[in-house]
């Protein structure tokens, strides 16, 4: 008769769970006899197992105590409910879901660590793309999500009519996201924030919802989806955290179309302001640090970086460009195009062999995904060994980052929060099909692949 | 509807490659393919997908009106179908001409009624949203065509031959359409656009992929293309190879046109669009169309007009075959109930076939499998029934041999007949001691007893 959910028969132990069913079943008609006293009861208990759930997971970092809070807290909550009598929870697994159940519309945490075999399992019911988990991971990089890269792809398409909550045009992000379509910090964020646009500009309140809370779920609702398809980018999550302060400030006076309206010039301004003037600023800025003569050095392929090559060259100052390029992506070829179509003079070379050219350069320009609080610069693979390679040689390193990038956190060491890729893309070499000798990688016990982005 | 999209099913009408399987009675749409209308194998697929609103188009008044009937019998709560009739002949643009005004949403899906496979539509689509492209199709492996044994003891073996269908040139990511001929074109030279090849730099022509049916267009694109272009008459030879011919010298008024003006007045919003549309394409590995369409010193004063003709290959486990000849229907029977029989939507017994509960069988007979035996049919003694489809209240002799057959609804067969590689439409009475092999009997023909045929087309002529 009762639906018990699967955890709870993993976690619960035998004898409580028989207690349960036969009170669960005598006490169907006793329902509506619950005194208030005994409600207030239950909801305290479920309240303190909330709280003692939701802290586990955020105060521990080891494998072993984060196994053990969870549990513990499960066990919390049924031995409450055996003593208060005849209290039985309004939905079925109410009482015996554990403590940190999260509603289909919160947004999961976005560093959730995935070491933690119970929180994946949960994420998985939730998600609303099906994602098979990598094999042979590297230990290390255990409490960060990687899956089977060649899946994800065809269930988000097969599902594509399925996915009613999610609106189009963020559907469409999301899977120029999973494809890598598109890529870079500023990219990414105007791209989330245009889907975002168009949706609000659909969205209609329903009837009996207040406008702020439904949009406010809806973009929760949205945020997951993106994130499922590739994990945010800090830009991108400042800028949610952004959106949706303006929406939770929205006078309750205004119409809905008034509302929409605001939102919508609100994501404009944002766009105009933190991104484009920011740039304005930087580029001009950063020009005034080039003298003629200078040779600059770029890693990877910053949109900053290369605002400022662009605009230096118009006003005809005299400088000339290494671009420092990195497998398997090779995102340093796309600006060696743009910059050579401008006519700007440009070496092209591996980071293998940036100990080889630092000698002759000036200057190095570097772009960043964020900026944290305590200085710590977080950008892409291989930027910290330009950097450091740049110091070696004593010359000045820049970073170019638009404020709205910089965040709150602290990083201690650099290997907490990583994206992990496709580790098919490095034992590949395109265009090259008789180097295979990495093809049969899966198979050997020994050997771990570790594509970090 | 939810992702903006409207399916469009082009269920036909009485082809004239079908006879004399199809008859005013039974179009096309509504021949029985292990047991089950082939239309129905589309509405299954489009409703496993949510895909709960569909127009199904079928040409001639009184076929429209049989589907129809079927439709909303069998999916009466499920689907939401609205069934057009146009005149017959009017090819597949005629269709959608006609039902023009009905289309509203963003893009159009548009099916073949007589296609049979499991792949999602959602794939389809979704590639059709990712790159903003005109038009999608979906291709599939070419399927092989004639017994998978040769039992029949004819002289000539049916090697197994993949049909040549289709010339397909395809970019090196495999996401690209870049040229099309079918039909006849394919046995002369091949035309190849020059820009093209030269924009893409490599391109890949493929003759093992057959065009499924399955399109996804842009509906202000489609209706362009029709209205402008009168002669069109077919989306397959005409539309999508006018489609994929200019996609780098576009005539198309494109809502959002790829390039930007450049006029004078630059005021702070369009520097600002300018830029922003400008740090997107920068973050994203150009196609080849936005590579020639800003020409080769990359600014934006060379400006052409491209559209992007995507391609969805399915994967080689998945099935797809279209109903358009008598050899595919017998290879798409065999194949529903052999190897693609998940599609088939029964469930195979322990012998590997389906036999309904209420036919009867009579002793020594011997069914055998990936066959198929309907309702309330009765088999006689000393019967063999080797993979072969069987319809419901088919009333079977003694000592019948049936191999590699379908026998459709209220058939009579006599004693001591042996039916081989053939298609018996319904009503159909063959006599005692008949020998039919390759033979396809059209609906309600009596066969005299002791007549053998072979490889013959026998059909009532119409009383008109």
């Amino acid at each position: 008769m009762c639906n018990w959910p699967p955890t709870t028969n993993k976690k619960v132990g035998g004898p409580s769970v028989e207690v349960q069913k036969e009170r669960s079943a005598s006490l169907k008609p006793l329902r509506e006899k619950t005194s208030k006293a005994e409600r207030r009861a239950l909801q305290e208990a479920q309240r303190a197992a909330k709280a003692e759930g939701s802290k586990a997971p955020v105060a521990t970092s080891g494998v072993l105590s984060t196994n053990a809070a969870p549990a513990k807290a499960t066990k919390a909550p049924s031995q409450k409910k055996d003593s208060s009598p005849g209290a039985a929870s309004e939905r079925r697994g109410g009482g015996d879901r554990p403590p940190d159940k999260e509603r289909k519309k919160d947004v999961p945490h976005p560093r959730m660590q995935f070491d933690d075999k119970s929180r994946v399992e949960k994420a998985k019911k939730r998600s609303v793309v099906k994602q098979t988990e990598a094999r042979n991971r590297v230990e290390l990089f255990r409490h960060l999500p990687q899956y089977e890269h060649g899946t994800r792809l065809p269930e988000l398409e097969s599902k594509f009519f399925q996915l009613d909550p999610v609106h189009p045009a963020v559907y469409k992000a999301g899977l120029r996201y999973l494809a890598g379509d598109i890529s870079g910090g500023n990219a990414r964020c105007i791209a989330m924030l245009e889907a975002f646009q168009e949706s609000i500009k659909d969205y209609s309140t329903p009837p009996e919802k207040a406008l702020i809370r439904d949009l406010t779920a809806k973009i929760n609702c949205y945020v997951s989806f993106l994130i499922e398809c590739r994990p945010l980018s800090i830009s991108m999550g400042n800028a949610i955290r952004f959106l949706k302060t303006r929406i939770v400030k929205l006078p309750l006076t205004l119409s809905e179309s008034e509302a929409k309206a605001t939102l919508l010039s609100d994501i404009d301004r944002f766009i105009n302001e933190k991104i484009i003037l920011a740039d304005k600023v930087i580029v001009r800025h950063a020009v005034t640090k080039i003298r003629d003569g200078d040779v600059l050095l770029t890693y990877g392929s910053s949109s900053a970086v290369e605002m400022i090559c662009l605009h230096a060259h118009d006003i005809g100052k005299q400088f000339r460009v290494v671009v420092v390029d990195s497998r398997p992506k090779l995102e340093g070829r796309l600006l060696l195009h743009r910059l050579v179509r401008k006519g700007i003079t440009c070496t092209y070379t591996h980071i293998n062999a940036v100990s080889y050219i630092m000698h002759e350069v000036n200057r190095v320009f570097l772009g960043a995904s964020s900026v944290l609080s305590n200085g710590t610069v977080y950008s892409r693979v291989g930027t910290a060994c330009v950097a450091m390679v740049a110091h070696q040689f004593h010359v000045p390193v820049l970073i170019c980052c638009e404020a709205y990038k910089f965040y709150e956190r602290v990083q201690l060491d650099s290997i907490c929060s990583n994206e992990l890729g496709d580790p098919d893309a490095i034992s590949k070499v395109p265009g090259r099909k008789e180097i295979n000798y990495l093809d049969d990688w899966a198979n050997r016990e020994n050997l771990q692949l570790l594509n970090l982005m | 509807m939810g992702m903006d999209f409207q399916v469009v099913v082009l269920a036909g009408g009485t082809s004239k490659k079908l006879l004399p399987l199809v008859s005013k009675e039974v179009p096309k749409a509504l021949l029985p393919v292990a047991n089950r209308p082939v239309l129905s194998y589309v509405l299954e697929l489009l409703e496993q997908s949510n895909l709960k609103d569909l127009i199904v188009v079928v040409e001639g008044e009184y076929a429209a009106l049989l589907v129809g009937g079927w439709i909303s019998s069998t999916y009466v709560d499920r689907l939401h179908v609205e069934v057009a009739a146009v005149p017959e002949d009017v090819g597949t643009t005629g269709a959608l001409r006609a039902i023009a005004h009905h289309l509203t949403a963003n893009d159009i899906l548009v099916v073949s009624g007589d296609l049979i496979c499991d792949v999602p539509p959602g794939a389809v689509a979704a590639a059709h949203r990712r790159h903003d492209a005109v038009v999608t199709a979906m291709l599939c492996s070419a399927p092989i065509s004639g017994p998978s044994e040769s039992g029949s003891s004819s002289g000539k073996d049916k090697a197994k031959k993949p049909g040549r269908h289709n010339v397909i040139g395809l970019d090196p990511t495999k996401q690209f359409l870049l040229h099309i001929a079918a039909g006849a074109e394919v046995e002369k030279d091949i035309r190849i656009q020059k820009s093209i090849l030269r924009a893409v730099g490599e391109m890949e022509i493929r003759a093992d992929l057959m065009d499924a049916h399955f399109y996804a267009f842009k509906r202000s694109v489609l209706q362009e293309v029709l209205n402008q272009k009168e002669t069109f008459q077919s989306l397959k030879q005409d539309v999508l190879p006018y489609l994929v011919r200019s996609q780098l010298r576009s005539e198309l008024l494109l809502n959002g046109a790829q390039a930007e003006e450049n006029g004078n007045e630059k005021d702070a919003s369009q520097n600002n669009k300018i830029k922003l549309s400008q740090l997107l394409s920068n973050a994203s590995t150009p196609s080849f169309h936005e590579r020639y369409a800003l020409g080769l010193k990359g600014s934006a004063s060379v400006s052409r007009k491209t559209h992007k003709c995507c391609v969805y290959i399915a994967s080689k486990s998945k099935y797809c075959a279209r109903l358009n000849s008598i050899q595919a229907f017998s290879d798409i029977n065999r194949d529903v109930t052999g190897d693609a029989s998940h599609l088939s939507g029964y469930s195979f017994s322990a012998q590997n076939n389906i036999i309904h509960p209420s036919a009867v069988l009579g002793s020594k007979t011997t069914v055998g499998p990936q066959c198929m035996l309907g309702e309330g049919s009765q088999m006689g003694d000393k019967c063999s029934v080797k993979r072969s489809v069987i319809g419901r209240h088919c009333r079977i002799g003694s000592n019948v041999k049936v191999v590699n057959s379908v026998v459709m609804n209220h058939v009579t067969i006599g004693d001591g007949c042996s039916i081989q590689g053939s298609v018996i439409c319904s009503n159909v009475q063959l006599q005692e001691r008949v020998v039919l092999r390759d033979c396809q009997v059209g609906a309600s023909f009596v066969v005299t007893s002791g007549s053998e045929y072979k490889g013959e087309s026998l059909a009532r002529k119409e009383k008109q």
